[in-house]
């Protein structure tokens, strides 16, 4: 028999698909979703649909807590749905928030955009170093204690000793007593990733452009980072000429002047050269620009760099065109013209990106394939 | 109950010989524990107890208990609340008691043996209750046989009418089930289960009555201003008997159902709505009270009677997590529990009364001890007669709130923060006070189902210094307006300004009020 939660929560799942991509479209284009709070934790809401009812609103968001401060501590973040008061926990009335891990947040994001798991090239010959938590142990570092077994040695002491008083049952473990949690190094061999950022920082990219190229590659980045398990990523910018920046800059830099595309390509195969053995890596070059480029001789260039020179080490070559008020667009037209026919299209990908709406769109042009 | 982290056992012998086992010694423990329970004087239902998974636990818990509840997508949203949040490890329902009689309790099944003492313990208190506070004693005992007929209603019209329409009225409904009046929950007409909307209406014509006259005497016979008076008061009486219902009514679940003009079968879940609203409702509206007594006797009971050395320290630590509370929120099992027992003792010592409450003296105050031992005795009475608003506003004390830490908070919107505000008595009662009236809902009348003798609705909030949630509250009009289906008005303070909001079909509009008497 088909259990009745399971089709009550089918109906749910579907009411929500039309809503859940909504949603996340929503999320993709959000750029303050980046800011990350803490450390790889981003707090996602569960997806609820709320039935309205009558119900107070903001400005009675007051309630009763329980413990120290004086008056004006603060106790929670606005932003945070404090469970309010007195009865509470009735269903519905409030929104849990869970915070996820990037790995869990990937993985909703695929789900989302029916996103395919990569296969990643070649053989994993890296082995990488792993922790895990296996036994106990009598010395270790004091975050590593192990307070419930510390505990039942203390009291078991305690009781041998017959120094444990029933009516004043206080338990001080002292050194002997302490456990600590100890763990074991594992190797373990893993597929690795880097990609390749460029972005033409000319002076017809403004900030609306960069926010675009950064809440993409915030989503390709998590992407990405969920399907390998060591994922570099390299930031190039180039007006006329190309260089290495980091990522703070690759993000706020602006230059101003012309554009020529292949000096970022010639740095980037350059890299990759250097760096990254094609055998032992999967190799991602992602290019955003408006489109414009010095001129045809120049994107001639680019075309030459790209299938000779990446396309047999790189498992696929990504462009975003993003549009702003100066950009022609040429470039992606001349890549797709190029590409149409040729053998090789399947390891480019070209995509328009019109505004922060289509983000989502774009995202499933580069990923949907799973290369 | 709160979080704990999943405690794994090793499996002994086979998955089989393991149930049976557990089924065996559980058996014992609840034979062990009701013994204890009888002897402290509790008087529980006889009490059922299933083992299922967690699993079938947030499956049961999602539909607030009742497995056959009628479908609703509702339920797997919150089934998938608690599936998640069990899975990230946020919390875990160690058990679930239904008001019902015999009284049923779901145990998860992985609880370590510890665990399920504790739990059989404080479902014991529960059952005891459900079964002597004043507040269950007009609920339905037979409730999970009426839920399985709810269910099999609304699947019987999900079969004729087709589950869209079924659900999108469904959806209606429930943004409206908590207009209800709680807190009359003997009042005789909440018992009226038979709707009968084709009375007559007694519309004898009034006129005044003429005395016979001659025409030259007609004027000293019936004069004429005293006709006139006569005729405006028939006039007047009209009128009112025009305007329903007669007195504001905070039920307005029932209203609609009597008076809206909707098909049976959207009448029979209107009712439906109501009659779970009105089950459910003793329980959010005695939760502390509730928590609070289960947990007073689970630790009662372990403590004293059936603790094992062995497992004190898995009792202190899940106990204590029972217990734990966030800064931010009031957790109903440990303000109840600590309240009971602040009560106990007080009534221990005498610490009550007009000689204790005038006594200047603070050592006195605090060494205040009279011997008398009337604390069970007094507990037993509260947990019979209150509910959780009596519970404060008459045993919250001054001197507990201080003990106990409690305070008021409040939203800032300069710095974005919820600060402590006050730790003033006064205030931290009248703050949780309001919290539980109506609980924790705004207080909602109908006024006049025969508005600006449109057949309009006029519905009023009494507002109480919270305004409404401004959209939610349009939301919410829109689908009364479904099915009343003439326009729907709100009158309401927004920003200390009267406005009455109305939904007319087609758009929302928001006009402010002069004053209202």
């Amino acid at each position: 028999m088909v259990k009745r939660i399971e089709k009550d929560y089918a109906r749910f799942r579907n009411i929500i698909k039309g809503k859940i991509k909504e949603d996340l479209r929503k999320y993709i284009t959000q750029g303050e979703l980046i800011g990350k709070k803490g450390k790889y934790l981003v707090s996602i809401p569960l997806p609820q649909i709320r039935i309205p009812s009558f119900r107070y609103g903001k400005n009675a968001r007051t309630g009763i807590g329980q413990g120290d401060g004086e008056v004006g501590t603060p106790i929670a973040d606005g932003d945070e749905a404090l469970g309010v008061g007195g009865a509470g926990n009735q269903p519905g009335e409030h929104i849990l928030e869970v915070d996820i891990t990037l790995e869990e947040l990937a993985q909703i994001m695929g789900e989302g955009l029916e996103l395919p798991r990569i296969k990643p090239k070649g053989k994993s010959t890296i082995l990488a170093d792993r922790e895990r938590y296996v036994g106990i142990s009598r010395v270790g570092p004091e975050s590593l204690r192990h307070f419930k077994r510390t505990y039942k040695e203390a009291l078991k002491r305690q009781l041998t000793l017959g120094i444990y008083d029933p009516k004043n049952p206080m338990i001080v473990p002292i050194r002997e007593d302490k456990r600590y949690k100890s763990w074991r190094v594992k190797e373990i061999p893993q597929n690795n990733a880097v990609i390749i950022y460029m972005m033409d920082v000319s002076g017809s990219m403004g900030d609306e452009q960069k926010e675009i190229v950064r809440a993409e590659a915030f989503w390709i980045d998590t992407w990405l980072r969920s399907q390998y398990k060591k994922l570099d990523t390299r930031y190039i910018v180039h007006d006329v000429a190309a260089k290495e920046v980091d990522r703070e800059t690759f993000y706020h830099i602006k230059e101003s002047g012309g554009t020529r595309i292949s000096s970022a390509y010639t740095l980037c195969s350059d890299t990759i050269k250097k760096d990254y053995n094609p055998a032992e890596w999967n190799i991602y070059p992602f290019h955003f620009s408006d489109g414009d480029n010095w001129g045809s001789e120049d994107t001639k260039k680019c075309i030459e760099i790209i299938t000779e020179r990446l396309f047999p080490i790189i498992n696929v070559f990504c462009y975003g065109q993003v549009k702003s008020a100066y950009g022609s667009g040429q470039f992606k037209k001349d890549l797709d013209e190029y590409f149409q026919d040729k053998k090789e299209k399947e390891s480019m990908i070209t995509s328009e990106i019109r505004d922060k709406d289509s983000i989502y769109d774009s995202i499933k042009d580069f990923l949907g394939k799973g290369k | 109950m709160p979080k704990d982290n999943t405690v794994k056992r090793k499996r002994r012998s086979t998955k089989l010989d393991n149930i049976f086992n557990i089924q065996i010694i559980l058996s014992e423990i609840q034979e062990e524990i009701v013994s204890y329970v009888r002897d402290y004087g509790l008087d529980p239902f006889n009490t059922v107890f299933e083992l299922i998974t967690h699993d079938e636990m947030n499956e049961v818990a999602s539909y607030g208990g009742f497995p056959s509840r009628y479908p609703h997508w509702r339920f797997g949203m919150e089934f998938e609340e608690l599936s998640k949040s069990y899975k990230y490890g946020l919390q875990k329902i160690y058990e679930l008691v239904i008001n019902n009689d015999p009284c049923y309790a779901y145990l998860m099944k992985s609880n370590a043996l510890t665990d399920q003492k504790m739990v059989i313990a404080h479902v014991y208190g529960h059952s005891d209750f459900f079964k002597n506070n004043l507040w269950f004693s007009q609920t339905n005992r037979k409730m999970i046989d009426e839920i399985a007929n709810h269910g099999t209603r609304i699947r019987k019209y999900v079969e004729k009418y087709g589950e869209e329409k079924v659900e999108d009225f469904l959806d209606k409904a429930l943004s409206i089930e908590n207009l209800i009046d709680y807190h009359a929950i003997y009042s005789p007409y909440r018992k009226r289960a038979y709707y009968d909307i084709d009375a007559p209406e007694e519309d004898e014509a009034k006129v005044v009555r003429r005395f016979k006259s001659k025409d030259y005497m007609d004027k000293f016979i019936n004069p004429p201003e005293y006709m006139k008076e006569q005729k405006k008061k028939i006039d007047d009486e009209k009128e009112k008997r025009k305007r329903f219902p007669e007195e504001p009514q905070k039920d307005i679940l029932l209203f609609l159902i009597e008076e809206a003009q909707i098909e049976n079968w959207q009448k029979d879940i209107l009712a439906i709505i109501r009659e779970e609203a009105y089950y459910f409702a003793p329980q959010a509206l005695t939760k502390i009270m509730n928590e609070g007594w289960a947990t007073y006797w689970h630790s009662k009971i372990m403590t004293e009677k059936c603790l094992e050395d062995n497992n004190v320290v898995d009792y202190a630590d899940h106990h204590s997590g029972t217990l734990g509370s966030n800064p931010g929120t009031i957790n109903p099992y440990k303000l109840g529990v600590e309240l009971y027992r602040d009560i106990e003792d007080r009534w221990n010592k005498g610490k009550f009364g007009r000689e204790y409450d005038e006594c200047t003296d603070m050592n006195e105050k605090a060494d205040w001890d009279k011997g008398l031992g009337l604390g069970r005795e007094k507990i037993f009475e509260v947990r019979r007669v209150c509910n959780d608003i009596t519970f404060i506003d008459d045993y919250l004390t001054d001197e507990f709130c201080d003990e106990h830490k409690l305070f008021v908070y409040k939203y800032n919107s300069q710095t974005n923060q919820y600060e402590i505000t006050d730790r003033d008595f006064d205030e931290v009662k009248r703050q949780l006070l309001f919290r539980l009236t109506n609980m924790g809902h705004p207080i909602i009348y109908v006024v006049d189902g025969n508005y600006r003798n449109r057949s309009e609705l006029l519905l009023k909030h009494q507002h109480e210094g919270a305004d409404l949630q401004l959209d939610e509250a349009q939301d919410t009009l829109k689908n009364i307006y479904n099915v009343w289906q003439r326009p729907v008005n709100l009158e309401t303070l927004l920003d200390d300004e009267r406005k009455l909001l109305t939904y007319d079909g087609s758009k929302h509009s928001e006009e402010v009020m002069g004053e209202t008497a």
